[in-house]
Formats: structure tokens, C-alpha cells, sequence
């Protein structure tokens, strides 16, 4: 991948943080009543407000506010949690990788298990294998990833004792060691397949309909023709179908995220679903905004990455 | 190409179409005629506390004795009805755009795609999330919410679809008749455009339901509106002892996305002749 491409698209990246901090802080001092309060939750008594006042400039020109507002971000300062009462960024990064754990498990699971679905599906075009694998991906991208915990919580744990419903450790016997490892899978199980199932679900229909597509080309014909074996035959084809499966894959990251924080709330996963929950409920402004910031810019990144996939799986696209 | 009335009739021919017409449709039905099918008002405690489906309420009732079938047909009429203004507004608003951006083209067309990729960007759902937490909750700022984030994946398609469309013959020949520059778009290049957008609307309308069922699961609801999600976030606590109140309307808002889904992938299959073959 040539570099010029690289920092081109990194260009790009710039305009677009900027205008998410503006979006920031147009949220900020939009929302009804004193900013302070948004900036610094409603806990405070006036001796906090006032030095939020002093130390972000409310009293000043905005212009001016905006300026102090993006200098802070960009010195890693979004702010203080009055009800943690320690800093943004401390009280995020310490729930980051239990979510890091459960969407990249989630995320392995749904693109594996998606592309093998999806090729099953393909091969077996229109006989019974195809259509079941369809239809039930019809279904596991219809079903609210909330409700789909729910339910697997209903069947498998609250019914049958074979999963813990809760948490991500069992509290009551805690583990060392292997021991603690097996213990995370062992919770870790239902939450990822429940966010796995809608992005499994896109992932094998998208590999199904362009594996159809792509085994009636030309190329295909003549792989076959002269006789290599069918296995080998998908693989040629399946990276051809691979480009748009990452390009949907990577524009849902924002879907995708959303959805671990509702399987997080069903699961009571110690991530930032349940951190989101108890901010909302105790209205710890200064976490959701940093939140919505952190979670956009990792929406951003998401998206850099899948194009910088994109180039490299195709030699045909460059920029310009 | 046909007329699009005609192209629209076609969907009862694909099978994904039908099945996506019947689930819509009934849903449909059941939002408009709520107030009969509901046999007690959504919020009126009306029998005994967390009782199963029973003859008198056939989804059982909630921890205060409401009966869930009221607050699922009323909580079809809020998903659906904010659906559908979400979709009218995105539709225009996307139309819009992409129209002004392909039909004017150099700087201004480069000044609204770099807009619509920023709004593409922003996570809908976190959005929401934080206004309605600082604002307060409440249908129409929801509603307002989602209009403005939800357009971009239609101004796209618009945009491509007039581009491609303005080198077409048809409408070299409606130019040389001498047909300005506005009735060109108008008359002859934007209903062509717009059968692959009713496509994108009908997906767009699926993910604005689940986005409120997600927000009202959070809490986030407006409390004076009976909604799927608000019933769903209602469940949770009960989850061990009232399995009814978690799914019925969880399964409603499955099928409302599921009948959307296929109605937009029917539509699809005779709209575009790529998705036909």
C-alpha cells in the first residue's frame, strides 16, 4: 500500500475529529440550563460550579469556550466524574477492556462463523441447507440484541443453571490463575453469542449472495475448468467477496457498539454498557460525554482501518 | 425502465416481498386500529399484578396489573408511527441532498458529500443517547434526532442514482425538447431515482425501531408513551418471575424489523435488475 494513500486518508481523519469536538460542545451548550451542570453533573454544590466556570472559561467569549474546550480533549482532559469522583479518561479506560474482551470475541465469532455459514449456504445453492441458513439469518437480523439475551437468560440460564446469569466472575468462589480464565469464558459465553448473532447473521447473508454471484463468473468457470478442487475454488471466489463483507462489516462498528452496550446492560457485563447505565441514572454528565466522544472517535478509527483493508485486499483502489 | 407504480405491484411476485407485506401490513393493522384491539388503556392498572396470559388477558399483565396486549397494540402505534415520520423526514431530507449534490456537481457536491460521510459517521444510537440524557426524553426531539442522523445512506444512493442517470438518453432527448434545467430534474431524472431509495427507507425504518426499543431498554423512553422498548426495559426486572413481559413485545419488534427487512429486500429483488437475477 503506497504511503500516499495512507496519509491521504489520514487527512482525511483531521476534519472529521474536528467536527466531532464542535458537535461536542455545540451539545454542551445547547443542552437547558447552566453548562457548568452539563460539564460537571448535577452533584455539585456552587464552589465546584464556579471553578468548572474559571477552569473551562464559561464566563468567556465562545469562541474562546471552544478553544479551551478542544485544548483539554486534546490533553487526554475530558473532565471530572463527580460520582467517581476521579478523572473521565480513568474511570472509562478501567471498564474499556472488559467491552474490548466481549466485541472482539463477538466480532471473531460472527465473521468466522459468518463466512463458513455463508460459503455452506452458497454451496448448497437452493436445497434445504441454504434455505434454513437463510432464513435463520433472516431472523437473527431481525431480533433486538436485548431481547435476544433476554431470552437465551430465560432458556439457558434462569432455566437451566447451565450458564451464570450475571456478571463477569462468579463472586461467590473466586478464582486463580487457569482456573480464573475458565471462569471468565464460562460467563463470557452467552453475552457474545447473543452480540455475535446479528452481525453473524449479516455477515453469512452477505458471503451467501456474493458467493452465488461469484461462482457464475468466468473465472470461476475456467478455475474449474481446469480442475481444481471445489474447496480451493471458494477460496479464489470468497476473496473477491470479502471487499464489501469488510466495507458493511466496518460501517456498522457504531451499530455494532451499541449493541454490546444493551448485551452488557442484559448480562450486567462490568463494561461500558453498564457504566453507561449508571451514568444515565445518576446523571454523571462529564462520563456520557466522554463516552459518546471516545465511542465516536473509536467509530472513526473503525472505519480507517476497514479502508485501509479495503486498499490492501484490492490492488485496483487508490486514491485518485 | 417501468414506471415505478408498476415496478411496486411486481413485489407479490418475490416471495421475500409477500411474506414482508404481510408482516408489515398486519403490524400496520394493528397500530391503526390499536384503541379497539387494546382491551384496556396501556396505563390503566386493569388486574391482578404479574399474571400470566390468561382468557381476560391474553399476554398477561405487568408488576401493577396492566394488561401487556394494550401495551403492545398501543407500543406497535408508537414504533410504527415514529417510523414512519423518521422516514418521511430522512427520505426528503436524503432526496434533497443527493439531488443537489449530483444535479450541481463540482464544489457543492464535494461540500455535501464531506458532510454526509461526517454524518454517516456519528454513532446514531450514543447521539441519542447523550441529548436525550441532557435534553430530557421525549418522541419529538427523538424524532428530530434521527431525521437529521439517518439521511446520509440515502443521499448517497440518490446521488449515484442521478449521476448515472443524467447520461441516459431519455433524458439528453427531454433536454433537447428544451425542458429547463429544473423540470429535467424534477419530471425526468428524480422519479427514476427514487425506486432503489424506497428500498433504503424501508431498511432505514427497521433500525429507527430497533434505535427507540434500544433507547426506551435503557431507560431512555418517553414516560408518557407507551413504547415496545419502554415494555422490554419494564421486563428486565422481572425476568426470573414473568417471562410474558419479556417476550411479547420483544417478539413484536423482531417482527416490525423482520417484515421491513423483507419488504426493503423484495423491493429490491424487482426494482433492480441486479438484485433480479
Amino acid at each position: 500500500m503506497p504511503s500516499r494513500y495512507l496519509l491521504r486518508r489520514l487527512a482525511h481523519v483531521l476534519p472529521t475529529v474536528a467536527g466531532l469536538l464542535v458537535l461536542n460542545f455545540c451539545i454542551i451548550h445547547l443542552a437547558p440550563g447552566d453548562p457548568a451542570i452539563a460539564l460537571g453533573g448535577e452533584h455539585g454544590d456552587e464552589a465546584y460550579y464556579t471553578f468548572l466556570r474559571a477552569r473551562f472559561g464559561l464566563d468567556r467569549p465562545l469562541p474562546e469556550q471552544l478553544l479551551t474546550y478542544i485544548t483539554n480533549v486534546l490533553r487526554g482532559d475530558l473532565g471530572t466524574s463527580f460520582v467517581h469522583g476521579r478523572s473521565v479518561v480513568a474511570v472509562i479506560t478501567e471498564r474499556l477492556p472488559a467491552t474490548l474482551l466481549l466485541v472482539s470475541s463477538a466480532l471473531a465469532l460472527s465473521s468466522v462463523a459468518g463466512i463458513g455459514l455463508g460459503a455452506l449456504a452458497a454451496r448448497h445453492g437452493r436445497r434445504a441447507a441454504d434455505v434454513s441458513i437463510n432464513a435463520v439469518a433472516l431472523l437473527g437480523y431481525a431480533v433486538p440484541s436485548f431481547w435476544l439475551g433476554q431470552m437465551v437468560l430465560l432458556a439457558l440460564a434462569v432455566g437451566t443453571g447451565l450458564f451464570p446469569v450475571q456478571g463477569m466472575t462468579d463472586a461467590r468462589n473466586p478464582q486463580t490463575g487457569f482456573g480464573y480464565l475458565l471462569d471468565v469464558f464460562h460467563h463470557l459465553a452467552l453475552p457474545v453469542l447473543v452480540l455475535a448473532a446479528n452481525e453473524l447473521a449479516l455477515t453469512t447473508r452477505l458471503v451467501r449472495t456474493g458467493l452465488i454471484e461469484a461462482l457464475g463468473t468466468d473465472y470461476v468457470r475456467t478455475a474449474r475448468a481446469k480442475g481444481l478442487p471445489e474447496g480451493l475454488v471458494i477460496r479464489h471466489a470468497l476473496r473477491n467477496v470479502m471487499l464489501p463483507v469488510i466495507t458493511v462489516i466496518g460501517s456498522r462498528a457504531g451499530m455494532f457498539l451499541s449493541g454490546a452496550v444493551l448485551v452488557e446492560v442484559v448480562f450486567a457485563w462490568p463494561g461500558l454498557g453498564r457504566l453507561l447505565l449508571s451514568s444515565l441514572l445518576a446523571r454523571d454528565y462529564p462520563i456520557l460525554l466522554g463516552m459518546f466522544l471516545l465511542i465516536s472517535l473509536g467509530v472513526i478509527l473503525a472505519n480507517l482501518i476497514t479502508d485501509l483493508a479495503y486498499a490492501w485486499l484490492d490492488p485496483r483502489i487508490r486514491y485518485q | 425502465m417501468s414506471a415505478p407504480r408498476v415496478g411496486l405491484f411486481r413485489i407479490f411476485r418475490s416471495g421475500a416481498g409477500r411474506v414482508g407485506i404481510v408482516l408489515t401490513g398486519g403490524l400496520l393493522a394493528v397500530a391503526l386500529l390499536a384503541g379497539r384491539i387494546a382491551p384496556a388503556d396501556p396505563f390503566a392498572s386493569v388486574g391482578p399484578p404479574l399474571s400470566p396470559p390468561t382468557l381476560a388477558h391474553a399476554m398477561g399483565t405487568d408488576d401493577l396489573g396492566r394488561d401487556l396486549l394494550s401495551g403492545v397494540a398501543h407500543g406497535t402505534r408508537t414504533s410504527l408511527l415514529l417510523a414512519l415520520i423518521v422516514s418521511v423526514l430522512t427520505g426528503f431530507i436524503g432526496v434533497m441532498v443527493g439531488a443537489l449534490a449530483a444535479w450541481e456537481g463540482g464544489r457543492m457536491d464535494d461540500a455535501l458529500m464531506r458532510i454526509t460521510e461526517f454524518v454517516q459517521i456519528i454513532p446514531r444510537f450514543f447521539l441519542a443517547v447523550i441529548v436525550i440524557a441532557l435534553f430530557g426524553p421525549g418522541l419529538d426531539r427523538l424524532v428530530l434526532l434521527l431525521a437529521l442522523t439517518s439521511w446520509p445512506w440515502i443521499a448517497r444512493v440518490v446521488r449515484a442514482e442521478v449521476l448515472s442517470l443524467t447520461q441516459r438518453e431519455f433524458v439528453e432527448a427531454a433536454r433537447s425538447l428544451g425542458a429547463g434545467r429544473s423540470r429535467v430534474l424534477f419530471r425526468e431524472v428524480l422519479p427514476n431515482a427514487l425506486p432503489p431509495v424506497v428500498v433504503v427507507v424501508s431498511l432505514n425504518a427497521a433500525s429507527v425501531i430497533l434505535i427507540e426499543a434500544g433507547l426506551s431498554f435503557l431507560g431512555l423512553g418517553d414516560p408518557d408513551v407507551v413504547s415496545l422498548g419502554y415494555l422490554a426495559n419494564n421486563a428486565q426486572r422481572f425476568l426470573r418471575v414473568a417471562w410474558w413481559m419479556a417476550v411479547f413485545p420483544g417478539a413484536t419488534i423482531a417482527l416490525a424489523v423482520l417484515g421491513l427487512n423483507l419488504l426493503g429486500d423484495g423491493l429490491n429483488e424487482v426494482l433492480s435488475p441486479r438484485g433480479a437475477s
